[in-house]
């Protein structure tokens, strides 16, 4: 495994739902890549396409819907694999860790027994061999190894994120995608957890694609960030500068709702945008952002802009992003 | 001192506990606050640290077991017509406006109702629309026959409000106004609450757990920590020099902070039913644990005595703490 | 600011209600169970209001029908035969569908009514006030059903306004229960906490916010309560504890074998009550599935 190779990509990437006829297109032509060891932000709010995306990357989508591009993990297109195949790389290869909401833990089995089942699903080890590795894992993630038998109810809202870490990490991927792992955590819990991830990724040499709203997380974590809107990616950059200097104006907006403590220009500026994250269903003409942007002219009306750069290894889907970057802060 | 000089609220020693399973939880251990008109106060807390149950006491929603709750200078009674009363004066903004909204009630008899219950006196529709307007919705008349699920998230929360400000309420309590909204709505929505302020001159009690939002639109910032309010002041000095060891540690891990030291803390909040002996915040607090409060001397006190001033720290109230402020 | 009179808004919002309404009916229309539900249970419905036309009253009373053939078979004396006393089995039929229908509906309302106002005053007061009622509702419950309904009838005598008081005394306990777990959780709903905040009283937060939302579930277990009762009218006459002086389907169950119609293979008299009761209840049970599809998803779909 070379460190130059991607061992992600995903090319030209479209998900469409079609409940009853209607399609829904979700992901509308992403493209990503992703070293080893490197974390991905992924911002975006609700209707953007952020967890369907995720979801597609497993093939884990609802039967009938459409996808179609390309999802390389390390040359091998996940998307045209067959059954046995991408039963195999599911969860050794790639795992995903969801929020830790009381549903997604099986609410009536012990959670160490959730964990070995993952284990149990791709090794043919014994009882005794499962429950060591689950022990192991717990400890991992900084839970007793007795923990293994509550059940998810016993369990704080940190220590089940904690939970669905270890499970994530049951068969050792080399690439965790973590959807909003942290939203609904306190602040110093959800600490807790980045710490964990970003120790875990130093130990483990994991890639991690960590898929949240919050911008302001993300430019701590991430070495790169990409951002979301109505279906596709609108900026893509290192984490800093896409933080501090957005080329595009939504990812203006979305920095300026976590106003920077100590900054005296957001002392009671509450920054928005009018409108709405648009529904997929109905998306405007043009660029999806035009009717809400502040900056918008004429054109943005009829032109849906493609990614263009916008600086070193940057690029930005908007008509001002000419390579001069206006600052957030 | 009654009339206008009067704070508009006063908490003093309000106690309120909930029998649970292995004892009782001390939710609200001995609060004083107070608030004075057209202000906004931030009451920020983790989850446990009992802010939504002093909101809904402020509220009147639950009676306190201990203390008092003044209001404009007169205490709040404990029985139902007083209660009842005090509904006109203080109004709740709740968390998920998805949930809060009957979702089969028009918009329009959604903002009535609190008109119909308490009521008030004038034009029905006149006050609905207006209420709509002053929220930011517009034309009022238009979102009268809209039932929830045809509008926005934004858009569900401002008629919340709007239900809430029809009834002319001089204390406005929002449980996590913005959190269940996207990111991107949000600053509209605390830009509403900013007009507000300005235009009728309503006080804002506003309970989170985002420092963020409290910088943002704050006047004055409480923190809460299991039951207590460890510290609080002005926002600009609160957030930027803490002095309370939890609110250091808080501040030092929220991604919006520009440039602090992580602290971050071990474990969770303890349960309150099983408070800590002293100072509760003791087991976990970075002074404790460096040996700092040894080296001060304090360290019996933090474990036995309970720190009663603000901010709630012996090391604090120490002329020669070391590591304090700036 | 134009002040728009208050009547235009209300109006509209009864609009909108009717084109719910309106939505409601094409999505039943297109339940295919549903429809023969409803087609069969109207064409009884008809056929017992259509009584007095179809069928001579007169010929339930054996003296008027001392002239008719006994154990006439429909092929004889039609439509549907005559029995013991020569009395037309159609007649009896018609005018029992009636009696039928009729304590089935009044017993359910009346079961229903109790059901509900138990389960929400159980359901939304909580505490003691739900731990009495709901140990009230389970000793009917624990009661064999079929012994207690007896007793009472016996005790009360035979006639049908006793019937439907039986009927719907032992019947209103399962809704009760399932009504007061559903109030349960939407006590729970924050509306309901603002409507509080807002200074509502018990009985506002009762009737505006519970009824309106528990009333789907009430509706659905409404008309699958009907069959059930149907079917107790219909044993609890077979076994002779009906009104004599009003027949109905159950009464003519009963008769048919008190005056030996099996042997004498007579089927025309007890093979249509039976039936009649079978094809009600179904019909019942049909609309009442496909009422419950079309509520809860819409529900859902509105959140």
């Amino acid at each position: 495994m070379s460190t130059e190779e991607h061992f992600l990509r995903v090319r030209d990437l479209h998900v469409t739902y079609a409940p009853r006829g209607a399609a829904v297109p979700a992901v509308r032509g992403v493209d990503l890549d992703l070293h080893p060891g490197e974390t991905l932000g992924l911002a975006g709010e609700s209707g953007c396409g952020k967890s369907s995306m995720a979801a597609a990357l497993l093939r884990l989508l609802p039967k009938g819907t459409k996808v179609t591009g390309e999802v390389l993990l390390d040359g091998e297109d996940v998307l045209k694999m067959r059954p046995g195949r991408l039963r195999a790389v599911r969860w050794t290869d790639l795992a995903i860790v969801f929020q830790g909401a009381l549903h997604t833990l099986n609410p009536v089995q012990r959670v160490g027994d959730q964990i070995g089942e993952a284990i149990r699903l791709h090794s043919k080890d014994g009882r005794g061999k499962v429950s060591t590795r689950v022990g192991e894992l717990l400890e991992l993630v900084g839970l007793p190894a007795r923990r293994a038998r509550d059940y998810p109810h016993e369990l704080s809202g940190g220590q089940r994120q904690r939970v669905l870490i270890g499970l994530a990490l049951a068969c050792e991927p080399r690439l965790l995608v973590a959807d909003e792992p942290t939203t609904a955590l306190d602040v110093m819990v959800q600490a807790q957890v980045l710490r964990l991830l970003e120790e875990l990724q130093r130990e483990f040499g994991l890639g991690i694609i960590f898929i949240t709203h919050d911008l302001s997380t993300l430019a701590e974590l991430s070495d790169r960030i990409a951002v979301m809107y109505a279906g596709r990616i609108v900026e893509q950059g290192p984490a800093e500068q896409v933080f501090t200097h957005a080329a595009h104006p939504y990812t203006r907006a979305l920095g300026a709702a976590f106003p920077i403590i100590g900054d005296p220009a957001f002392r009671m500026t509450p920054a928005g945008v009018p409108g709405d994250p648009p529904d997929p269903r109905y998306l405007p003409s043009g660029c999806p952002f035009h009717p809400r942007c502040a900056s918008a002219i004429d054109i943005c009306k009829s032109i849906d802009v493609e990614l263009w750069p916008a600086g070193e290894a940057r690029e930005a889907a908007c008509v001002h992003a000419s390579g001069a970057p206006v600052a957030t802060a | 001192m009654t009339g206008d000089d009067a704070p508009l609220l006063e908490v003093r020693g309000v106690h309120v506990g909930y029998d649970v399973k292995g004892g009782v939880a001390r939710a609200v251990d001995g609060v004083d606050l107070s608030m004075k008109s057209g202000e906004i106060v931030a009451l920020v807390g983790e989850s446990g640290c009992g802010k939504t149950t002093l909101a809904r006491t402020i509220m009147g929603l639950r009676v306190p077991d201990e203390g008092e709750i003044r209001f404009r200078g007169e205490t709040l009674g404990r029985d139902r017509r007083s209660l009842r009363e005090h509904r006109q004066h203080a109004q709740m903004i709740f968390q998920d406006p998805t949930g809060a909204l009957n979702a089969r009630q028009t918009i329009y008899e959604a903002v009535a109702e609190g008109v119909r219950i308490q009521g008030v006196e004038g034009n029905e529709e006149q006050l609905v629309a207006d209420a709509l307007a002053r929220s930011g919705l517009r034309p009022p008349e238009s979102f009268f026959t809209r039932y929830p699920y045809e509008i926005s998230g934004g858009q569900r929360q401002r008629v919340v409000i709007a239900g809430a400000m029809v009834l002319n309420p001089s204390l406005l309590v929002a449980d996590e106004p913005v959190s269940a909204l996207d990111a991107s709505v949000r600053g509209e929505i605390l830009a509403l609450m900013l007009k507000l302020v300005r235009d009728t001159g309503v006080g804002i009690l506003v309970v989170t757990h985002d420092l963020g939002l409290a910088w943002n639109v704050a006047d004055r910032v409480a923190v809460m920590y299991l039951g207590r309010i460890v510290e609080e002041g002005p926002t600009e000095e609160l957030l930027t020099s803490p002095r309370h060891p939890y609110t250091r540690a808080l501040l030092s891990v929220v991604p919006e902070v520009a440039e602090m030291e992580q602290q971050i803390l071990t474990g969770e909040a303890p349960d309150p039913t099983r408070i800590p002996p002293g100072c509760r915040f003791h087991p976990r607090c970075p002074v404790v644990e460096s040996g700092e409060a040894e080296r001060l001397g304090i360290l019996e006190r933090c474990r036995g005595e309970d720190p009663l001033m603000l901010p709630a720290c012996h090391a604090v109230a120490q002329p020669a703490a070391a590591g304090e402020t700036a | 600011m134009n002040a728009i009179a208050a009547p235009s808004s209300r109006r509209i919002t009864w609009q909108r209600r009717r084109r719910a309404l309106a939505a409601a009916w094409r999505e039943f229309r297109g339940h295919k169970p549903g429809m023969v539900g409803l087609a069969v249970l109207g064409l009884i419905v008809v056929m017992a209001l259509a009584a007095p036309l179809i069928a001579d009253e007169s010929g339930l009373r054996a003296i008027n029908t001392t002239e008719n053939p006994v154990w006439a078979s429909p092929s004889e004396f039609g439509p549907l035969g005559t029995d013991n006393y020569g009395r037309s089995v159609w007649t009896q039929f018609v005018w029992g569908a009636r009696i039928s229908l009729l304590v089935g509906l009044a017993a359910t309302i009346l079961a229903t009514v109790i059901g509900s106002v138990v389960g929400i005053v159980a359901g939304f007061q909580g505490g003691i006030v739900r731990s009495v009622l709901m140990r009230v509702t389970e000793w009917f419950l624990v009661i064999p059903f079929l012994p207690l309904a007896i007793v009472l009838a016996v005790i009360l005598g035979p006639s049908i306004l006793n019937i439907i008081l039986v009927i719907g005394i032992t019947s209103w306990p399962s809704n009760a229960r399932v009504i007061c777990a559903q109030v349960l959780t939407l006590r729970e709903r924050d509306y309901v906490d603002r409507s509080r905040a807002l200074g509502a009283s018990n009985w506002h937060l009762m009737t505006r916010h519970i009824v309106p939302n528990v009333a789907p579930l009430i509706l659905a277990t409404t008309t699958l309560t009907v069959p059930v009762v149907i079917l107790t009218e219909a044993t609890l006459s077979f076994l002779g504890l009906g009104d004599p002086a009003n027949i109905s389907w159950g009464t003519m169950l009963d008769q048919a074998f008190e005056q030996g119609a099996v042997t004498q293979e007579a089927w025309w008299y007890f093979g249509p009550p039976g039936l009649g009761v079978l094809l009600v209840a179904l019909s019942f049970t049909l609309i009442g599935t496909a009422l419950e599809e079309i509520l809860d998803p819409r529900l859902k779909e509105r959140g």
